[in-house]
């Protein structure tokens, strides 16, 4: 249950038998608070035989220039994954690429720095003007986005290690059902508003804290990240990419402005025979089939009145989310370290009396006792935060879930094949499987596939002349 | 009206509104850095703690998200009595005052005391044994002149975005410092 910190002020001051108590507490701090500055009860010894005093060490943090070394490798490597996909077309680039980064990225920065987290790092900036964002870390929140508007998600296919890690491990890809594939792909825009929410308010950097690759990168961590992790990579082998598809908060925005890309990937720059086998080839789900030819007015109606009935219905419901969003944040407040300390501060059934030895609940809960006018003041202002930020996280939660209602409820224009802008990660894997590129490339002879789009779905020699391959 | 193959009038229409899109976008992160890019700070700022705040509860020890704990015991020996009984050296009521391990309140023996001269002793901290459990810093801040206390070691700490020390901290000691001068400590003057 959550306590009302306002009042909680006032609590102790009602219960006359808690005062010797906080007195004994008090005096105990101004002795202990004594003792930390360090006076000199035992005067500093003045040595006759001339011993110097040794300097303490201060050893200085990794090198800077490794930051720009960051910088650096994060351009290069987002052009040169660009010019691979978009240009070469080449898988095995992006493997080796992949390599790179998961080596780079991954093993040797040991995660850090990250585009995922970078997110937060940079909505705290917003929000909490004395925070000071290190450029490193706007340039990894900006530089991968950029690209994605023109170029689409060549960040994921071979510069993110989490990714990479993920992508190299695959060997026996499963298809996911697309009604499940639809229904957690909501789940990293819910988890990038959350993070947002979170960090906004200054409470947590929830995206680093459950991130489950890091702990493997650094090859150290709690027992349940590290068993997580494991967990992820052994999905990894059967499920293409399970955290960047149904977790990761960064491929969500990176998926919004992919469906803003100016280019995207092409799995054949000349016709589709639409034999599939790009459909086959993709582990990610990520390739749409072309539009029903047929759009009379049966098919289409059922779909527009839904279509409709979501946009009506679309204002109540965020502000029944935004509503429901603000009433969590209460609860929810309690993830940031001074508004839980503030609670249990004005606690009627905390204790009164410090253990020995002192626990670190115990210790916090003297410097509550110390300054509580100045927590309690912070903890009512951090939750009049929450509280917009709640309203704010019920309404993009509502938002994301109608968004993915209305987009599968507008027509496609596809005509051919296609990956889907946002789901796809470039990973290049279709470009091979397709018998056009191949025929591009002059690896199967041009009498081998028709020489115009096939008639319909799957129909045509061309399936069986590539099995010939 | 120019006349329109089929097909032709949503594609464009959705090519119109994906440019729309993509330049809003652009807008929207340009505004975002334009906001942000005079407020970042070339010079990055490392987790540090404040030894005045600290409360030694010994979280220190077992929080780090490295296996070993970027957060060491230092000595600030201009602030040092040199005693021979050392507070934060030995346990309360010490058989006897030498180097015996049960006199000992470090747990895994990572401070050396050394004979200087009558009736001094220097101390030092071993600081690949130590742990930063903060017992020391607890026996010499509480009756002594709290030479010992606890920092985060830059050349081990990740720098984190979020310290898991950091945000379980009682004290809330933990606090971000600019990188040219990364620790808080204790002097005499």
């Amino acid at each position: 249950m959550d306590l009302d910190i306002e009042s909680g002020v006032e609590a102790p001051l009602s219960k006359r038998w808690l005062w010797p108590a906080f007195l004994a507490l008090a005096i105990v701090w101004v002795c202990g608070g004594t003792a930390a500055l360090g006076e000199a009860r035992f005067p500093p010894p003045e040595f006759e035989s001339g011993h110097a005093l040794p300097l303490t060490a201060t050893p200085s943090p990794r090198s800077l220039a490794m930051q720009h070394v960051d910088v650096a490798a994060l351009v290069g490597a987002l052009g040169l994954a660009c010019y691979l996909v978009h240009r070469r077309r080449s898988r095995r680039g992006i493997i080796a690429l992949s390599l790179f980064s998961l080596i780079y990225f991954g093993f040797y920065r040991e995660g850090c720095i990250c585009a995922i987290g970078a997110v937060q790092n940079v909505a705290l900036a917003l929000c909490d003007a004395s925070y000071a964002l290190p450029m490193t870390v706007l340039v990894f929140f900006f530089a991968p986005l950029v690209v994605a508007l023109f170029a689409g998600r060549t960040f994921c296919a071979a510069v993110c290690p989490h990714g990479a890690l993920q992508d190299l491990v695959l060997i026996k890809p499963v298809k996911v059902p697309a009604w499940l594939d639809h229904a957690l792909s909501v789940v990293p825009f819910l988890f990038l508003g959350a993070g947002l929410a979170f960090a906004a308010t200054g409470s947590a950097f929830i995206i680093c804290r459950y991130d489950p690759f890091v702990p493997l990168f650094r090859l150290t961590g709690s027992a349940t990240l590290l068993t997580l992790g494991g967990l992820f990579v052994l999905a990894s082998l059967f499920i293409g990419r399970p955290y960047c598809r149904f977790l990761c908060p960064y491929g969500a925005l990176l998926r919004l402005a992919a469906l803003a890309s100016k280019w995207r990937v092409r799995i054949t720059p000349d016709f589709c025979t639409q034999c599939r086998l790009c459909e086959e080839a993709c582990p990610y789900g990520a390739i749409r089939e072309p539009a029903l030819t047929s759009t009379t007015p049966p098919v289409l109606v059922p779909a527009r009145r839904r279509l409709g009935r979501l946009l009506l219905l679309l204002p109540v419901a965020l502000f029944v989310g935004g509503w429901v969003g603000s009433k969590l944040s209460v609860p929810f407040s309690k993830v940031h370290p001074t508004v839980a300390l503030a609670e249990r501060y004005a606690d009627p059934n905390k204790p009164t009396v410090m253990p020995i030895p002192a626990t670190p609940d115990s210790l916090a809960l003297g410097r509550a006792e110390r300054d509580a006018p100045q927590l309690v003041a912070a903890a009512v202002d951090i939750r009049r935060r929450f509280v917009l930020s709640g309203w704010l996280f019920g309404g993009w939660t509502v938002l994301v879930v109608f968004a993915k209602l209305i987009g599968l409820s507008v027509r496609p224009d596809r005509t051919d094949f296609e990956p889907d802008r946002g789901a796809c990660v470039a990973c290049a894997r279709c470009f091979m499987a397709c018998p056009n590129e191949r025929v591009r490339l002059g690896l199967l002879p041009a009498s081998a596939i028709p020489t115009r789009p096939g008639p319909g779905l799957g129909t045509g020699p061309t399936a069986a002349g590539t099995k010939r391959d | 009206m120019t006349p329109r193959s089929p097909g032709e009038g949503p594609v464009s229409r959705r090519n119109f509104l994906r440019n729309g899109a993509r330049v809003a976008a652009l807008t929207g992160v340009g505004a975002v850095v334009g906001t942000l890019v005079h407020r970042t700070s070339s010079q990055t700022t490392v987790w540090q703690i404040d030894p005045l705040k600290c409360l030694r509860c010994g979280r220190c020890a077992t929080e780090c998200v490295l296996d070993q704990s970027a957060v060491k015991c230092v000595h600030s020996y201009d602030l040092c009595g040199y005693c021979e009984l050392c507070t934060g050296y030995f346990v309360p009521e010490p058989n006897a005052l030498n180097t015996g391990a049960e006199n000992q309140l470090c747990p895994t023996g990572a401070i050396q005391r050394k004979y200087i001269e009558d009736p001094y002793y220097e101390y030092t901290i071993d600081e690949a044994l130590c742990i930063g459990c903060g017992k020391c810093v607890e026996g010499c801040s509480r009756f002594g002149n709290g030479s010992l206390y606890l920092q985060v070691r830059q050349h081990l700490c990740l720098n984190c975005s979020e310290c898991a020390i950091g945000r379980v901290c009682p004290g809330d000691a933990f606090r971000r410092v600019p990188v040219s001068q990364p620790y808080l400590l204790k002097t005499s003057h």
